[in-house]
């Protein structure tokens, strides 16, 4: 066994890296259960391309057998509608995840310098996932699948001068049709996953180059044994955080496996119960929602009611929802606090994002809603409340009173 | 300031123990997520559906002539031998590699020397042992590029394989054995049942 | 920080409770759903077989899937072969798509995944609530369903119903009368229904029950790994002061 691990680390550096990255790579001993979700991430990424591998198989791009082909797969394929329903569990579950993964980032300030782009490769992937879900939201060519592609790319059409025919240059016809379920499958199986493989390896690097933050937001490097030159509050990856996430990705799963055995469509909000009917080009249905993930941005989308600086309602949507997403990629510039981690933040720090989290929950509601002029003007008062969190961050975060930061971590 | 581990020179039996028990455990997960995955790949139920027992009526089909039925997307032949043709089954056997069919090419009831249920009716996949070409029916004898000994039988114009009237493989060629007798049935007198053993095993 | 935690523990909990319930204009009866029931299951294929494939399809179902509830390919080349289908074949509707659309200005939907979009209860509501109303084109109209191409295909068994609207303070309640005893009474015509609708259910997703099954000895062996994994970090995290 040793000889034949000689032999490849003379033409290929496998235990330099294994060492560098897992067996001596440092991480504070500090991580509470707000870390589980990158590494869970990593697992719904695997899940997702094996799934999608197989789903791949038997799956047909055509507007007129899409939908025939994922009942295919459901009834008639040994074990598809486990595949499919992991797929699609999945996906939900990305979004899940990445999320508590993103505002772990926000409580700990771990945006914050030296990991401004180690932030903004996370920024990339969100955006890549977002790509991917809604290619892969099309698929199976129901109704919903259809309208919701509807909606999202006349959002091109808002665009001045160049909306309409940029418009058609996306869906390669005038109209939403087979050639765009056919390119959004290309996108969906091989462009994006591809694109995602190669931002995860960059986040990885990049966290590893830089050093994991941890719930106290000190740098445990500052402060290293003189003798092994190891940070005395950092423990190596392997074995302690391998066996401890081997604990979290068993949680997960429990809670996977649960969805996809016992609650796949997780109350029509998973899989959405106007999508099991097929795609028709003639009706909406008379209750569109997108995806529980993407209504906070969809209700900030519908906000906008009115005409401003000589800027239409619509465009104005389309700018917030893309500015809603989009600004994250500044937190790492907008705040000014001398700490990282809420632990050591004042008082208006924890109320602004406690503020944001319920807004992003109020909005996120109000997505899977009809609009009625009650809920237009919450949307609106939630959407100020959203953006007012970045916005007045530079502001707030400075004049915070902080509380010192700890030498070394605590347990 | 020192560390903030010592890992063990020597692992403790317990943490072997349950390193290994883990490692069991995550073994068996893991064959047991891969099973579906595997189990995707064999024939959907639509394949088995297109590949259902073919039912076929051979009151019509005349001593001396072959019948092509499709079944699971292979060509399967039903042939009526007449006397002579049955007479030429032993004049040949010196010459076959597996006389006796003791290869399992075939279903038990097929294993005798016309290698079919009823003596004239030949049932056989019509497809060569050798690299999956469909044989040719040669019924003349002692044609010219076949030689003077030829007394009837299938050649697969691929590679040159020649079997006799009952699917048997010559020596000396390179397909290694006879050709497929699949399950048939007779459910009655005329009507002739392929793929299955009984009408309920459909 | 636990303040956070809690504040979006209950802030995720929140849609699933208020889920749909302002949609819906008309409160739907609760369909006896039991898909473990075979004798329900079993008389609910036989009519829909009778009754719906010969207009609407359940193209994505095959016949030979029923032996899932208890039927052998005797009973399924019996009872619910009537069209010289094999055993194999999909439930595909005798009507072509253009004859409906001409009889009924809309080709009949496909049934095969009709309970996962419009829900047991709506189904078990709306095969109900047919009345006569001779302003439509069918001679019949609907209380859940306004305007349905559908006409009352169960009229002989649930006889006629008719529409009786009482205007009060609270609005205009709307509520049906039968006018003409059909063939079954009330509860027999019920429970026609409900083992119809159990059915569609069923026919939604087959391998529901294959599912859940599966996913108990999944959480079974997930609990083990559980219990392990976790003795697994205890035992490595001794290591760290």
């Amino acid at each position: 066994m040793n000889k034949i691990i000689e032999w490849i680390d003379k033409r290929f550096p496998l235990t330099s890296n294994w060492k560098a990255h897992l067996s001596e790579y440092y991480a504070p001993k500090n991580f509470n259960f707000w870390y589980f979700f990158g590494s869970l991430a990593l697992l719904v990424l695997v899940n997702q391309i094996l799934t999608g591998i197989f789903l791949t198989m038997n799956y047909k791009p055509d507007a007129g057998m899409a939908f025939a082909s994922v009942e295919y797969i459901m009834r008639d394929v040994d074990y598809g509608w486990l595949i499919r329903y992991m797929h699609s569990t999945g996906a939900s579950m990305f979004f899940v995840v990445v999320y508590l993964h993103m505002f772990r980032g926000m409580m700990y300030g771990s945006y914050q310098k030296p990991r401004e782009l180690l932030w903004l490769v996370g920024m990339a992937i969100f955006l890549v996932l977002m790509s991917l879900a809604f290619t892969g939201y099309i698929l199976p060519w129901g109704q919903m699948s259809y309208w919701g592609a509807q909606v999202i790319v006349s959002m091109f059409g808002a665009i001045p001068a160049i909306g309409e025919s940029l418009q058609q240059w996306v869906l390669g016809d005038f109209t939403l049709s087979d050639v765009a379920l056919n390119r959004f499958f290309a996108y969906h199986v091989v462009t994006l996953p591809l694109i995602m493989l190669v931002l995860v390896f960059a986040h990885i690097l990049a966290l590893h180059e830089v050093g994991s933050n941890n719930p106290d937001g000190i740098e445990i490097k500052a402060n290293k044994n003189p003798k092994t030159g190891i940070p005395v509050d950092g423990i190596p990856f392997h074995p302690y955080y391998t066996v401890k996430d081997i604990v979290g990705v068993v949680v997960f799963l429990m809670v996977f496996c649960g969805i996809v055995f016992f609650a796949p469509e997780m109350g029509g909000y998973f899989l959405e119960y106007n999508n099991f009917i097929p795609a028709n080009t003639l009706q909406t249905p008379d209750h569109i929602a997108p995806v529980w993930y993407f209504t906070p941005y969809y209700s900030m989308l519908r906000a906008v009611t009115v005409n401003f600086l000589w800027v239409d309602a619509k465009l104005w949507g389309v700018i917030l929802m893309a500015a809603s997403v989009v600004v994250f990629a500044f937190l790492p510039w907008l705040d000014r606090s001398p700490v990282k981690s809420i632990r050591y933040k004042g008082v208006y720090f924890k109320t602004a994002l406690t503020l944001f989290v319920i807004s992003f929950f109020v909005l996120g509601w109000l997505g899977t809603k009809s609009p009625t002029p009650l809920y237009t003007l919450l949307a609106q008062i939630f959407t100020v409340i959203y953006f007012a969190f970045f916005i007045l961050m530079p502001w707030y975060s400075k004049i915070d009173k902080t509380k010192p930061e700890p030498k070394r971590v605590k347990e | 300031m020192a560390d903030s581990f010592s890992i063990p020179d020597e692992m403790s039996g317990r943490r072997k123990f349950l390193v290994a028990v883990t490692s069991v455990a995550g073994g068996i997960a893991g064959v047991a997520i891969a099973t579906p995955f595997m189990m995707s790949m064999m024939p959907s139920e639509r394949a088995k559906a297109a590949g259902a027992p073919v039912e076929v009526d051979i009151s019509k089909l005349e001593p001396g002539m072959l019948l092509m039925v499709e079944w699971r997307g292979k060509v399967v032949w039903v042939l009526n031998r007449t006397p002579e043709m049955l007479d030429t089954l032993v004049k040949v056997e010196a010459e076959l590699a597996d006389p006796n069919s003791e290869k399992p090419q075939q279903p038990e009831y097929a294993q005798n020397r016309t290698r079919s249920i009823k003596p004239e009716i030949l049932v056989t996949e019509g497809v060569c042992t050798h690299l999956g070409c469909s044989p040719v029916f040669r019924k003349e004898i002692a044609p010219a590029d076949l030689g003077p000994d030829w007394l009837g039988g299938f050649f697969c114009p691929c590679h040159g394989s020649k079997f006799d009237l009952a699917g048997r493989v010559y020596k000396s060629v390179p397909a290694p054995t006879n050709m497929v007798v699949p399950p048939h049935v007779y459910l009655s007198d005329s009507r002739l049942l392929i793929g299955a053993t009984s009408e309920g095993s459909v | 920080m636990k303040k956070i935690t809690i504040v979006i523990f209950i802030l995720c909990m929140a849609p699933f409770s208020s889920l749909f319930a302002a949609e819906s204009g008309m409160a739907l009866d609760s369909a006896p759903v039991s898909t473990a029931d075979n004798a329900s299951l079993q008389r609910g294929a036989e009519s829909f077989i009778n009754y719906c494939l010969t207009c609407h399809g359940a193209s994505y179902m095959r016949y030979n899937r029923h032996y899932d509830i208890g039927f052998t390919n005797e009973e399924i080349l019996t009872k619910l072969i009537f069209t010289g289908q094999k055993v194999g074949g999909l439930m595909e509707s005798a009507m072509q798509k253009k004859e409906g659309e001409e009889w009924f200005g809309v080709a009949p939907p496909d049934l095969s995944v009709i309970a996962r979009s419009r829900g047991a209860d709506w189904l078990y509501t709306y095969l109900r609530a047919f009345y006569r109303d001779d302003s439509t084109a069918t001679g019949w109209n609907n209380l859940v369903f306004d305007r349905a191409a559908m006409p009352h295909v169960f009229y002989q068994l649930q006889g006629e119903q008719k529409l009786i609207v009482k205007i009060s303070d609270k609005g205009e309640q709307k509520t049906l009368v039968l006018d003409k005893q059909g063939e079954m009474t009330k509860a027999e015509f019920d429970n026609f229904v409900g083992d119809l609708v159990n059915y569609l259910v069923y026919l939604g997703e087959p391998h529901a029950n294959a599912r859940k099954e599966l996913g108990l000895t999944v959480m079974a062996f997930l609990l083990g790994m559980l219990i392990l994994s976790y003795a697994l970090k205890r035992e490595y995290w001794k290591d760290i002061h």
